[in-house]
């Protein structure tokens, strides 16, 4: 299996890593590492790094592909990452995804530092701790300082395991925006709304009925410091389900401040339904909405000069070369380039205008995020990345 | 290891099916147990299959009993080294193989054995491929595709995929190329007068075809048979459904006649069948014409392997939420023209891509037109690559140079 991966998938993946890489040099200039000149990580204390340390991560749970984005043709979609983020921050250019190409299970996987192995539609808890947990629990953190907000209903679970000596009570508060949306509008005719109410591109014609919130509506208004009349009032005018999660990700910022925020946008697995104008338009948005993020982030005074930035797809999406798929619609094929992804960190010591070509996988996430902010993901089987730290 | 198939397990197999299945039941009892169901997912469908298919099972057949034990042994080494638990290596699965594909693709996706999969499938259908006559198409195949109906002005830079591979006309004489185009595929139906050789899609209302080899398929004309379906799978989340598989399953085990198909007649029933796979396992297609009339191409081309596609994109409806497309109430839908051109675009680039994958590749032409405009494209072997031309040119010149 691995020799598989090692000698046909490796190849094509690093010949995607090349183009991304070599536009990226042309267009910012940037210093590059080699893995040659990487340093090990010493293996951190837990508690040892400063206590105002803080990260987000930000997700895509739809992926895209180089030619929508890196590529010269692409490059128009993403303005923001290019022109903007790119010059502050560290690209990796060569994510490899071997788990499961579905996006519950991966971001699990992402938020574990292992490859989950559960049903992507099933409504269950991630069987490794999450970094949440991890978090929580080394540092001694309340439950107000890790969030995640995430678009869908089947990722309602992913804010902790069902792993021994962890669980619920060090877990992430969850919150899925568009299950309180729909519930402040469940006594109104909803025409006007419902386009903010779209769950799972994947099998879009299935809505999961999950299990009823563990906060009402009123607590949620109160968690965003809002009265419900407002929430609706603010959501409403938003363009769609990851504009909402960013309005209420700012919200939570400007209220708890937590140490740990994880954001999951969707918008752009609007793909699965075959239209390309609209996976277009949902990676326009999604570029619009990282730069927004790193702004809201620069501006905040409990952010600002101590948060680490990391924006990564999950994974990516099939090539339009490969037969038993249909181009940029799904990631079903598990050919190369749809596990090959990037990864973007900006932050506080982080060397701008670097572009890093080693592989590293999403399991490395959550060991960089543990080496950053001073907990052991002990369970993880990715490694630190040290270029970050 | 096989499985110990009898006769009975295929007693729920359509009759052309068994009769096959019975025929070749020796061979399918020595097959490897994670195999024999994939393949026997191809021929529990035989009854319904184009006539391309169906050649490429027989031969598949005839191919894996031409083998001796060794060579058959080596060739399904891949196969016997995935570690399946007992649950998927059970006999019972002869009788369920579309239930086996989908536990099978779970199970090996679970276990990261997906990639080895792939791996072994490859090996498998390489050596099937090598050992089949290469045999090439009646007459060299044509694929047309007509983009942007109802689009008056366009920025959107169109046919960029297509440039290395052919020639760009910027002034084409718009006027009556539909008809042209039309019968244009009527007169290659008539010199190759087959069944299943030669389509006509639409992604609105079908114009007239006027040929009886010309099998046409739109978008309007199965409105009746997709809202039947949305009510179905309305009907089947309200009643709690367990979930998307559920959900899935039920789709692939649908018949023609549950949403309103006629199946009466041979081609009838093959194309109904062929229809109904088109809103049950397509992507997008119960919802968005754009995504029906790509896949529509795809699966053609892939399956029925003909010499003639015209593939007319229409204004898919402007996207709007699930929940309210679910209702299946389509009174107050509004289109989507401008970004419908963008999707057609795209979904002509694959609709080559496809037509590019099959026999004769070398000689087969492509045409594509922005309805209405004076921009085209062709890709065919007459014509050069990465060139634009600004000549006058008539729609009958452009098909002439396809051959």
């Amino acid at each position: 299996m691995s020799d598989t991966w090692t000698l046909k998938a490796s190849e094509i993946s690093e010949s995607v890593s090349r183009s991304r890489r070599e536009f990226l040099r042309s267009l910012i200039g940037a210093a590059y590492y080699r893995s040659l000149f990487s340093v090990s990580v010493p293996p951190s204390t837990p508690g040892s790094q400063s206590p105002n340390r803080r990260a987000i991560v930000v997700t895509f749970g739809g992926g895209c592909r180089d030619e929508e984005t890196f590529m010269p043709q692409g490059q128009q979609n993403i303005p923001h990452l290019l022109m903007e983020l790119l010059p502050q921050g560290a690209i990796f250019t060569r994510v490899e995804n071997r788990g499961i190409l579905g996006h519950y299970v991966a971001t699990a996987s992402l938020a574990t530092g292992v490859y989950e192995t559960f049903d992507n539609f099933a409504s269950v808890p991630p069987q490794f701790p999450t970094v949440f947990e991890y978090f929580r629990r080394d540092l001694k953190r309340p439950s107000s300082d890790a969030w995640v907000v995430a678009p869908s209903n089947g990722f309602n679970r992913i804010g902790c395991s069902d792993a021994r000596s962890f669980g619920p009570r060090y877990g992430a508060q969850v919150v899925l925006p568009k299950r309180f949306l729909k519930q402040a509008l469940a006594s109104k005719k909803t025409d006007d709304y419902e386009h903010l109410l779209q769950d799972n591109y994947e099998t879009p014609l299935f809505i999961p009925q999950i299990e009823e919130p563990r906060i009402s509506l009123r607590e949620f208004a109160e968690v965003l410091n809002l009265s419900v009349t407002d929430f609706v009032t603010n959501a409403l005018t938003l363009s769609s389900p990851d504009e909402l999660s960013l309005y209420v990700a700012k919200q939570l910022m400007r209220r708890y401040a937590p140490n740990l925020l994880w954001i999951t946008l969707h918008d752009m697995d609007i793909a699965h339904a075959g239209c390309y104008s609209l996976y277009i338009e949902a990676i326009q948005r999604t570029d619009r909405l990282c730069s927004e993020i790193w702004r809201t982030i620069q501006k905040e005074p409990e952010y600002a000069g101590k948060t680490t930035l990391f924006i990564l797809p999950d994974f990516g999406r099939d090539s339009d070369g490969s037969v038993g798929g249909n181009g940029f619609q799904h990631h079903r094929t598990g050919d190369a380039r749809s596990r090959t992804t990037w990864l973007l960190a900006l932050g506080p010591g982080i060397h701008e205008n670097t572009v890093v070509d080693r592989p590293v996988q999403p399991l490395d996430v959550v060991p960089t995020l543990g080496a950053l902010l001073g907990f052991d993901p002990r369970m993880a089987r990715g490694k630190p990345m040290s270029e970050l730290l | 290891m096989s499985l110990p198939i009898q006769a009975k397990h295929f007693n729920s197999y359509p009759p052309e099916a068994r009769r096959v299945a019975t025929s070749h039941i020796e061979l399918l009892r020595k097959l490897p147990a994670a195999f024999t169901p994939l393949l026997l997912q191809q021929v529990q469908e035989y009854d319904w299959r184009f006539p391309a298919e169906r050649r490429e099972i027989d031969q598949q057949l005839k191919f894996l009993e031409s083998l001796s034990e060794a060579d058959r042994r080596r060739l399904f080494t891949g196969f016997e080294q995935l570690q399946l638990p007992a649950r998927l290596i059970d006999v019972k699965w002869v009788s369920s193989p579309e239930e086996f594909s989908e536990q099978l693709s779970q199970y090996l996706w679970s276990t990261h054995q997906i990639d080895a999969f792939h791996e072994v499938s490859s090996t498998y259908l390489k050596a099937v491929f090598a050992a089949m006559p290469n045999q090439p198409p009646a007459a060299p195949r044509l694929g047309i595709a007509v983009i942007g109906k109802g689009v008056e002005r366009n920025s959107y830079p169109l046919f960029r995929k297509f440039r290395p591979h052919g020639t760009h006309f910027k002034n084409v004489n718009p006027a009556n190329g539909l008809k042209t185009l039309l019968a244009h595929v009527a007169d290659r139906a008539a010199a190759n007068p087959s069944s299943f050789n030669h389509w006509y899609i639409d992604g609105g209302p079908a114009e007239p075809a006027s040929n009886p080899f010309l099998t046409n398929i739109s978008y309007s004309g199965l409105e009746p048979n997709r809202l039947a379906l949305l009510r179905k799978i309305d009907r089947a989340i309200h009643d709690g459904i367990a979930g998307p598989k559920a959900l899935l399953s039920l789709l692939h085990r649908l018949q023609p006649e549950e949403i309103g198909f006629d199946t009466a007649g041979k081609n009838g029933a093959i194309v109904s069948h062929f229809a109904t796979s088109l809103l049950t396992s397509g992507s997008g297609t119960q919802i968005f014409s754009t995504s029906f009339v790509q896949w529509t191409t795809r699966e053609l081309w892939r399956r029925a392997q003909p010499l003639t596609i015209l593939a007319r994109f229409a204004p898919r409806q402007r996207q709007r939420p699930m929940n309210e497309l679910l209702s299946g109430d389509e009174q107050t839908v509004e289109m989507d023209a401008a970004g419908s051109l963008i999707d057609a675009d795209m979904g002509a680039f694959y609709m080559w891509l496809d037509q590019q994958r099959l026999p004769g590749a070398e000689k087969a032409s492509f045409l594509i037109w922005f309805e209405d405009h004076q921009e085209a494209f062709v890709v065919c072997p007459s014509l050069p690559r990465n060139t634009e031309s600004n000549s006058r040119v008539e729609m009958h010149w452009l098909l002439a140079q396809t051959g």
